[in-house]
């Protein structure tokens, strides 16, 4: 392609300027927005085929046509004959896991980026703030000591949700106290967190082995409880949650460049930062209570993000949900199966492909000084 | 001359501490005052005060009349810019980015073709339009200082704060920075008032020098009227030479005046130096300036 000409060949996302010529620099920037519109475009690309091939695997073998056609039957029914065992396979597990592994893929990622945001921490996630210990100390509570705050099957669950609300809660109620800086608050929820973490090995302590076992599997963390119940609490809180991340897009710009400046251009940063953490803090903790603790997705999604379309929240919110919820689905399709009949801990299978996969990119990275 | 910004009474008390007393000043449209003073005598504590970056106890900031106490931070920061020393550069943020932030206080969520407009010519204004793509943490300290002036230029106020710019960086980029807030304040009409501590280079560009201690203002006015070996000795402790050149005075340091760890004031040194702001006052009043007041707006026009 030529370049520095005044009439390009990208015609419609050129702008003209005062004297009607298009400088090279202004077409290279246009370009790079579009390059940014596109890796969100083929995000979105990976997760629907990905989920069309993963719905076509599992434990129990279904033919790609029997896949398609039962699903085709939900829409459209009669038109093919189905087995009920199939159908119930589908519809009831494999459906609820992909649906599961997105929905909470996309908060986590999104949770994790605004946190690093208000933080101004890139090694902040959202179990920095003692959220996953908190959750943590729930299910303990709930297994050992047999406290428990709803009845029935989500007792467990119950217990996590709460928790990790009561602990994020208090960290940031504490560190308002100071005036909310990124510090207080980092400092107060490692603080509170190993608080916890003792409180955890003490009800492992006294636990008998069954108990111990229960807690030990709910915090390697898995897809596995997931039903159509549980992702429909999901989507709900987060239709809440993330419209209200993503309408501070703007002003997480400001803060990653600290507290006065973003002042001085009009951002309250403490109080946005707040907000954040609210919101973020709420999302996590109900991802967290039925998914347990796959805090991986959070640290790393919005890091690949970065290196790959740069810092402007308006781009990058979408684009480390949607590298959160790839890295979740094609995680625990291979957890899944990758011992046949036997199922292995999501969280386990994500940390395994994960962190080299990120190490490659710290090492590969054309930033040299991303932590400067 | 037209008053822009007007100081009134202003107090800050930091840890019962008080770091500005009872501080007045009036700064003139388009002008350059620089604040000068040796370490902790207020200078950025100062220049927070007036962008609210740290609210003050008592006192009234005017700029155009308007109470800028009372205004919210988006009015504010279409009032006033301010560009601060350095950036926190935790994560890459590209030039052009950069810059846009500054278009912040006009937004409405989506940026619009206008707002890309102004930065890309305030890009031009400061010749940083070949690197609008590049990443602001590869750029050197003087490349980053002029990107920080044109996101502050971005918000299109009346008056800029720039708190020391041109502290690390070498003399070219020192010069070059200094002469683009000269030109600015020029060409766009804009009052810049600058923290800093180079004496040199603030009585080289400043229609106006303040030289405070200890949150008082201990002499104003025009550099060759400020810069004297007289109030070196008082507020910096410092014995020096003045020389003028090309009607600029500049400053030649000969030696440092050691107070004395009891009383704090050694013999050569004017009594009222180290003691409390009120005797600081009582000395700028012997000479000749009116206590607290500055005499900017009626010396300079």
């Amino acid at each position: 392609m030529r370049r520095g000409t005044a009439n390009g060949s990208m015609a419609g996302i050129h702008k003209r300027t005062r004297t009607g010529r298009i400088s090279r620099i202004e077409q290279e920037h246009a370009r790079t927005v579009w390059k940014k519109y596109l890796f969100i475009i083929v995000l979105a690309a990976v997760l629907i085929i990905g989920s069309c091939v993963i719905i076509t695997l599992g434990q129990v073998p279904i033919t790609i046509t029997d896949v398609y056609s039962t699903l085709f039957d939900k829409f459209v029914p009669g038109v093919f004959s189905i087995e009920d065992e199939m159908a119930h396979v589908i519809w009831q597990i494999r459906v609820p896991l992909i649906l599961g592994a997105i929905v909470s893929g996309f908060g986590l990622g999104i949770c994790g980026c605004v946190m690093q945001a208000v933080l101004k921490n890139p090694l902040a996630s959202p179990f920095t703030l003692g959220i996953s210990a908190g959750a943590q100390l729930g299910i303990s509570i709930g297994a050992v000591l047999g406290v428990t705050i709803l009845g029935g099957p989500y007792f467990l669950i119950g217990n996590a949700f709460i928790c990790a609300l009561l602990c994020s809660g208090v960290i940031i109620a504490l560190s308002s106290l100071k005036g909310a800086t990124s510090e207080t608050l980092i400092l107060a929820g490692v603080a509170l967190m190993y608080l916890f973490q003792a409180a955890n090995q003490l009800l492992s302590y006294v636990a008998t082995d069954e108990q111990r076992t229960l807690m030990t599997l709910w915090g390697m963390g898995s897809l596995a409880d997931l039903n159509w119940l549980s992702i429909g609490f999901l989507l709900a809180v987060s239709a809440l949650c993330l419209p209200l991340l993503y309408s501070k897009a703007w002003d997480l710009n400001l803060m990653t460049v600290g507290d006065d400046s973003a002042k001085s251009m009009g951002v309250d940063a403490n109080r946005v930062r707040v907000f954040i953490m609210v919101v973020s803090s709420l999302l996590v903790s109900a991802i967290v209570a039925f998914i347990g603790v796959i805090g991986f997705i959070g640290l790393v999604a919005p890091h690949i993000c970065r290196m790959l379309i740069g810092s402007d929240h308006r781009y990058l919110i979408p684009a480390a949900g949607g590298v959160g919820a790839a890295l979740l689905l094609i995680a625990n399709a291979i957890a899944m199966n990758l011992l046949g009949g036997e199922v292995v801990p999501t969280g386990i299978i994500m940390s395994v492909i994960g962190v080299p996969f990120f190490l490659y990119l710290i090492l590969k990275g054309k930033r040299k000084e991303y932590w400067s | 001359m037209i008053i822009k910004l007007s100081i009134n009474g202003l107090r800050f008390r930091y840890d019962s501490r008080e770091i500005l007393h009872d501080f007045c000043l009036d700064i003139g449209d388009g002008q350059i005052v620089s604040i000068v003073g040796p370490n902790g005598s207020g200078k950025s504590t100062l220049i927070k005060c007036i962008d609210q970056l740290l609210i003050p106890d008592s006192g009234e900031i005017l700029v155009d009349r308007q109470d800028v106490t009372k205004m919210d931070r988006m009015d504010l920061a279409r009032t006033i810019a301010y560009v601060p020393q350095n950036s926190l550069r935790v994560f890459p943020n590209s030039v052009f980015d950069v810059v846009l932030m500054g278009r912040r206080p006009y937004l409405g969520w989506k940026g619009g073709d206008r707002d890309e407009l102004v930065v890309w010519e305030m890009l031009g204004l400061l010749g940083l339009e070949e690197m609008a793509l590049s990443s602001f943490t590869e750029l050197s300290g003087g490349q980053q200082q002029k990107v920080l002036i044109a996101r502050a230029l971005a918000q299109e106020t009346g008056v800029i704060l720039l708190d020391e710019p041109t502290s690390n960086l070498d003399i070219w980029h020192q010069i070059d920075v200094m002469e683009i807030i000269r030109d600015l304040v020029k060409k766009r009409n804009l009052t810049a008032i600058v923290a800093i501590h180079d004496l040199n280079m603030a009585a080289r560009y400043s229609d106006t020098l303040v030289m405070m201690k200890r949150g008082a203002i201990i002499a104003a006015g025009k550099p060759d009227s400020v810069m004297t070996a007289e109030n070196l000795e008082r507020v910096y402790g410092i014995r020096a030479n003045v020389r003028i050149t090309e009607d600029v005075p500049y400053v030649i340091p000969l030696a440092r005046l050691i107070p004395k760890a009891d009383s704090g004031i050694r013999s050569t040194v004017s009594p009222g130096l180290y003691g409390n702001n009120s005797r600081a006052q009582r000395t700028a009043a012997r000479n000749g300036l009116r206590p607290g007041k500055s005499p900017s707006s009626g010396k300079v026009g």
